[in-house]
Formats: structure tokens, sequence, C-alpha cells
């Protein structure tokens, strides 16, 4: 290792809290930033961990209870490094190297750490590159870890492989990471995607903060990308070009539904009890025919049968009422919206629902849980059949919502569709991309289920301990979380990464970075091309 | 290793391994307190800082009394009795704190004191910067146990040193860095600091 890059020795420390550096006299702690990555020279191994915390020491007490004058330079030159010192707080990650299994297998996680005095170097672009991998087929450039200049990659056939996270309080640039880790899917991730495109961000023109507009999937990749609306005069408005207008039935819409906007629609309990004995006693029709129901002695004669008391009953016709006035449910649906969903993405054609003006929350829950529902269970028969059969699985589908803790807070969890994919790993090769701003509403087990979470600054101490709950060296990655800028900086941990690092997304929105976007997209069917001719 | 510019200042009239008194040649010629002297036991060069001065009638028990009531200056008073110089002595003690041995310099106690009757000398500039060139010296002079205050010893001695050394500033603040983890004491370490020209 160079010499110029070393910042002192390990003095103390344990596997659980990490290890105390001790900074050379000619580091400075103000060169010292958390969330860098060192590497520690071990008798026999590297170690590669993260810089958590940075502090000042003294070593007499009265120094902090009767400072130098500061006029007296001479004596506080003497105390640097003597008296004082610079303390730096490394948690171990990996070791690299040593034995046989890690030259095999590339870094392990740590389970020791290294020796007394070993020393502490600033990590190189190569030892990044060692750990996190170098952009290839698989492995997607995101963004650069904190302060430095190489490229921080991921693989995404590994992160699609669970359900994952992307987390910030408002403003934080989720939606542009989620937007860039789209595209890495859409070119790397060898799955296809559904995205309820909420503010109708990712699949036309989303817009920036300083109102510029910034491209979205379908612009960039437009044979890859189908864009499905909700709202056609709007989408017709802003210029996009879309491949189908959905439109829903009564007859489509499920009790099931209705649970899940118990909140939203304010329903009582009662009146999510009632659904079900409705849809029992007027079946498909349910919605219709409960809200047409008249005060009439009739009425009352049904409600009467199916013990339901009256003021529950106008609690329901009035949450039901305001699902009928939503301008794309229809009587009948005139489409099948459904089949249409799967038959682009069997195609490999990734579908993003944008919902225009109807950015009201319940709009967004009926539609992203109804079709959710019906997507899932048809690839769920497909893939029993493909086990029956012994055929080629589905590609595996990725859905990404936002808001998500309205589907998947511990009192809905159980019960949605969310839930159930978010629980179940990727038993029937779906997963989930949520985008949430309070993570603490999510359901802790379906936190615990998300195998790689991404998080921008979140100012809620509860929401900071949702999102790191249950990892390794919480205490310390907290500290680097609190002090992510309030913009375009994250931290990534779990499944898809060896190890927690913070890092800058990528920049995206200039002409420059689509083009980077598009790049490689074209050199890779290049060099496919070129390995195709070679055996012809 | 003789130079030219070693100057012989007396001979050793009492020695331990520790510490050794040197008396004078010349009334009153005395190093400063402080500074490095050196003696040799044949291949030994041992180093000693002046840490202590007396001067005293050479027959013990008796007093000098006063003599200059009629005197214009005080000079005038050894001049009119030429005998003082005979009747007086300038002695000073020293704390071992480092040797030569084959050339090298060590800083610990030697392995055998210095010899009654050796030349004391003092050292010249480049040895006393030669000696001073690491920090070393400073633990040994922490370890003894003088006769003078502690801290007064090793403020004399730094700043005598911080003369053999072009960059006295830098001298002094690796000696004080040294000093500072040998002590672990902040108040003292402030109290000797503090009085140190820099
Ligand atoms: N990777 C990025 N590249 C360029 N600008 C970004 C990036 N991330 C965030 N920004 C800026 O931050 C603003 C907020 O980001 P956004 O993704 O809309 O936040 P959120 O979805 O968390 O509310 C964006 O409008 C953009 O100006
Ligand atoms: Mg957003």
């Amino acid at each position: 290792m160079q010499q110029d890059n070393r910042l002192g020795i390990v003095v103390s420390g344990s596997l659980s809290k990490g290890v105390e550096v001790r900074l050379d006299n000619s580091t400075s702690v103000e060169d010292m930033v958390v969330g860098r990555y060192v590497t520690i020279e071990g008798q026999k191994q590297r170690f590669f961990g993260m810089i958590s915390d940075v502090s000042l020491g003294v070593t007499d007490p009265n120094l902090s209870l009767k400072p130098p004058d500061t006029n007296d330079s001479f004596l506080t030159e003497v105390l640097v490094g003597s008296g004082t010192y610079g303390q730096l707080q490394v948690m171990p990650y990996l070791t690299i190297g040593g034995n046989v299994a890690s030259i095999i297998e590339g870094p392990q996680p740590v389970k020791t750490i290294p020796s007394h005095f070993a020393t502490v170097n600033l990590a190189q672009q190569s030892d990044i590159e060692l750990v996190f991998g170098k952009e290839d087929k698989e492995r997607f450039w995101i963004g650069n870890p904190l302060d430095m200049e190489t490229k921080l990659c991921l693989s995404l056939p590994e992160f699609v492989k669970r359900s994952n996270g992307v987390f910030g309080k408002s403003g934080t640039g989720k939606t542009f990471l989620t937007r860039m880790l789209l595209i890495g899917m859409l070119q790397k991730g060898a799955c296809v995607n559904l995205v309820f495109d909420m503010h109708s961000e990712y699949g036309w023109a989303g817009t920036s903060e300083k109102g510029r507009t910034v491209k979205a999937l379908k612009q960039l990749f437009p044979a890859k990308v189908a864009v499905f609306t909700l709202d056609e005069d709007n989408s017709r408005r802003r210029g996009v070009s879309t491949d189908f207008v959905v439109r829903m039935g009564y007859d489509e819409i499920e009790p099931e539904d209705i649970s899940l906007l118990r909140q939203t629609l304010n329903l009582t309990d009662q009146a999510v009890e009632a659904v079900y004995q409705v849809k029992r006693r007027f079946g498909k029709d349910w919605l219709r025919c409960t809200t047409e129901l008249e005060d009439s002695e009739e009425t009352r004669e049904v409600l009467n049968q199916l013990n339901i008391h009256d003021s529950t009953f106008q609690n329901l016709q009035r949450g039901l009422n305001t699902i009928r006035r939503l301008p794309f449910i229809q009587e009948r649906s005139p489409n099948k919206v459904v089949q249409q969903v799967l038959e682009y993405l069997v195609r490999g054609t990734n579908v993003v629902l944008e919902f225009g003006r109807y950015t009201d929350i319940t709009a967004y829950i009926l539609v992203a849980n109804l079709l959710t529902r019906r997507i899932y269970s048809h690839y769920r028969e497909r893939v029993e059949q493909a086990m029956a059969d012994g055929t080629a699985y589905p590609t595996p589908l990725v859905i990404t919502i936002e808001e998500a803790h309205k589907f998947l807070n511990p009192e809905v969890a159980k019960q949605t569709i969310f839930g159930t994919i978010a629980r179940e790993m990727r038993k029937y090769n779906t997963t989930l991309l949520v985008i949430d701003q309070r993570p603490s509403g999510i359901d802790d087990e379906v936190m615990s289920q998300l195998g790689t979470k991404i998080t921008c600054l979140l100012d809620n101490e509860r929401d900071r301990d949702s999102v790191l709950a249950g990892i390794p060296g919480k205490g310390e990655l907290k500290s680097v979380l609190a002090k992510l800028a309030t913009k375009q900086q994250a931290l990534i941990f779990g499944h898809a990464v060896p190890m927690p690092v913070a890092f800058q997304p990528r920049e995206y929105g200039s002409a420059e970075s689509y083009k980077h976007f598009t790049d490689f997209e074209d050199s890779d069917e290049q060099s496919e091309k070129d390995i195709e001719e070679l055996w012809d | 290793m003789v130079t030219q510019k070693e100057k012989r200042i007396g001979e050793v009239i009492a020695t331990a391994t520790a510490t050794f008194t040197t008396q004078c040649y010349q009334l009153y010629e005395l190093p400063p307190l402080g500074s490095l002297v050196k003696t040799r036991n044949e291949k030994l060069e041992l180093f000693a800082v002046v840490a202590n001065a007396t001067t005293t009638g050479l027959e013990p028990g008796r007093k000098a009394i006063a003599r200059g009531k009629d005197e214009e200056s005080e000079e005038a008073i050894y001049k009119s009795n030429p005998q003082l110089e005979k009747l007086l002595k300038s002695e000073f003690e020293t704390l071992v704190i480092g040797h030569r041995i084959d050339g090298k310099i060590n800083h610990f106690l030697p392995p055998v004191p210095a010899r009654i009757h050796s030349f004391v000398y003092v050292c010249p500039v480049e040895e006393v910067k030669e000696f001073s060139q690491s920090p070393g010296f400073i633990n040994i002079l922490l370890n003894t146990n003088p006769t003078l205050p502690q801290n007064e010893l090793i403020i004399t001695c730094l700043h005598q040193m911080s003369f053999a050394h072009e960059d006295s500033h830098q001298f002094l603040v690796t000696a004080g860095k040294h000093l500072a983890r040998l002590l672990g004491d902040y108040n003292q370490l402030k109290s000797i600091l503090e009085r140190i020209e820099h």
C-alpha cells in the first residue's frame, strides 16, 4: 500500500462495535469523513471497512477541562498528537484475500477483527472494484461512493431476486434513484417491470425540482416500455405516446380492495365486514347493487337479513360512491386491462401505468391492488404450471409501488397482495420495489423481508430505526444515514451488496447522462453481435 | 571523539553511577545550569547535564567572612585578597543522562561510572546537537532525583539544548511531544512548556 494513504493504526475494538483507529499525527481529523472506506492490513488478511465515527481524544481529562491558551501556539503544537489525537471508529465488513476460499469466492463477511496496531489505509479504486465488482453485463453503475471517483456497481439479477425498498424523506431523490434502478433492471436485470406511477414521472418526462423536465423510460427505451394511462386527457396534453388507456369495471372490484381502503374511505370495521356480506348476496355486481339500493322497505328488509346496521350501511354507501365517482371506473370495463398488461409483460415489455390527475390515494391503492392481485394470480398459475410441466418459468416480475406504507402498514400487510408478495420472497417469480418516505409505517415483518434497501436522508428517528432494523452495525450506519446530504446521496445495504455503502447516485437529467444510460445498451448489443458473428 | 572546541573545565571529585561532581579549575568558571558536559572512562564517554552548582570554602566548616566594607566594588575585594582564589572552590553536580560507546550514543546509564580526577569538558555545539537529535534522554532525566526541582531542570536543559539546533522551535516541539507522552500529566506538562522560550 502506498504510504500516502495511511491513516493510522488500530488500537482497540470488537467485532460487534468495530475497531478504534488512532490517527497518525500527519492525518488531519478534518479530512476524515463518515462513510468512507478503509482497508486494514491485518497480519493474516486484509479487512475492508467503513468509517462510522470520527472523534477527538485526550490522554488526560485535564486537557479538556483546562484547555491551553489558544495564544500559546507552542503548547498547542506540542499537544497535537501527544496529548490530543484524532480517532476513527471503523466497522470492518469484509475480509479480502488470505485463504483459498476468499480467493475463489471473493471478499467474505468478517468473522474476526484485525489485530492491534494493524495499519489502516484509505481504500483505493482497486479495492472498491474488488469488493463491488466492475461494470459488466450484470453489474450496473449506480453512482460513486461518497468522496470517491470510483464507479459503484450493483448486480441487478441479484438485486431483483428479492423485494427491495427505496426510502428517504420527500425531495431527497427517491424518484430519481428509482428511475435509474428501473433503467438498470431494464438493461441488466433479466426481469420485467410493472410500475404504478402515481405522479406520472417514470413513463414519460418527469420533472426535476428546477421545473426542468427530465426524460423517462419510454423516451429512452421506446422499444422496451409501454405506457398505460388512467387519464387519457392528461397524457395527451403532456404529449405522451401512450399504449393503452385503462378502464375498470365495478365488477372487477373485490371486497378485499375495499378493506385496504378502509382508512382512506373512512369506513368503519363493520362497514368493511358488510362488504363481504353484500358480495355474497349480490355476487359479481355487488358494488353497483349496493350503491343503488334506495331507502325503501325492501332495502331495510335486505339489510335486516344481512344483519347490517343502518348507520353501517350509510357509511359503506358513502365510501363506495367515492369509488364510483372515479372517472376511470365504469359499469363494465370495455377492455381487459389485466390481459393487456400480461401480454406486454410476457413479451418482455415493461409496463408503466401513469395516473395522470388521479393522484388521489384512493385511486392509487384501488388500482394498484386490483391489478397486482390479478396479475400475480396469473403469474402464480404460470409458475405452478411450469413446475408441473418442467418448463421454463416466466420472466421475473418486479412491481414498483409508491407510498408503500399505505399497502404494507401493520394493519393491512397481512391481508394485502403486496404483503403476500413481500413475505413470499420470490416464490412465484414476483418481487416488489417499494418506495416510501415513511418506512416506520411499514409492517416490521415486511421490512425485514426486503432484500436490499436504499435509503436517502431520513429525518425521523423512528424511520431510521425501521430501515436499519436487524442490520449488523446498525448504530454506526445510523450515524452515516443521519449525515447524508439532503439530496442525491444514499446508503445501500442488504442482499445485493457485499457491504453497506454510502454513495452519490448517478447524475440524471442532462443530455450527457441520457447518452451514458443508453450507450451501454448499444455497446452491449454490439458485443453480442460480435460474439454471434464469431460463430457464423 | 576529540574536537578542537572541547573545553576542559574541571575534574571529577565525587562520583556514582548516576551522578558525579566536578570541581572547576577556575573559581566561578561554571558551565550553565542545564548544559551538557562530558567525561571519559577509557573508551566510554559519559554525558551529563549540569544539575546544581556551589561555591564554598576549601576547608570544610570554615565560613567566608564579609570583606568589602571599604572597597569600591566587588571585584576590588578579590583584587585586594588574592588568597581568596585559593581558599574558595566552585563545584557542580551533574546527572548522567547517556553515554557513547563504540561511537554510538545511548540514552541510558553507562556500564561504569566516571572515575575520580577524570577531566570534565563542556560539550561542543555539534555534540549537543548529536546527543539531542532524538529525545530519548528526556526519559532518563525524568527518572533522576535531582537536588533542584525536576521541572526547573527540564526547562533549563531543553532551553540550553535548543541553542544547538538550527530549528530550535522544531527541536522544542519534538521534545515537548516526547515529554507529553512520558508525563501523561497535562498540568505538569503545561507548567513546564509554558515557561520554555520558543
Ligand atoms: N440522481 C440525481 N440526478 C440529478 N438530480 C437529482 C438526482 N437525485 C435527486 N436530484 C434532484 O433532487 C430533486 C428531488 O428528487 P426526487 O427524486 O424528486 O425526490 P423524492 O422522490 O425523494 O421526493 C430532483 O428534482 C432533482 O432536482
Ligand atoms: Mg418522488
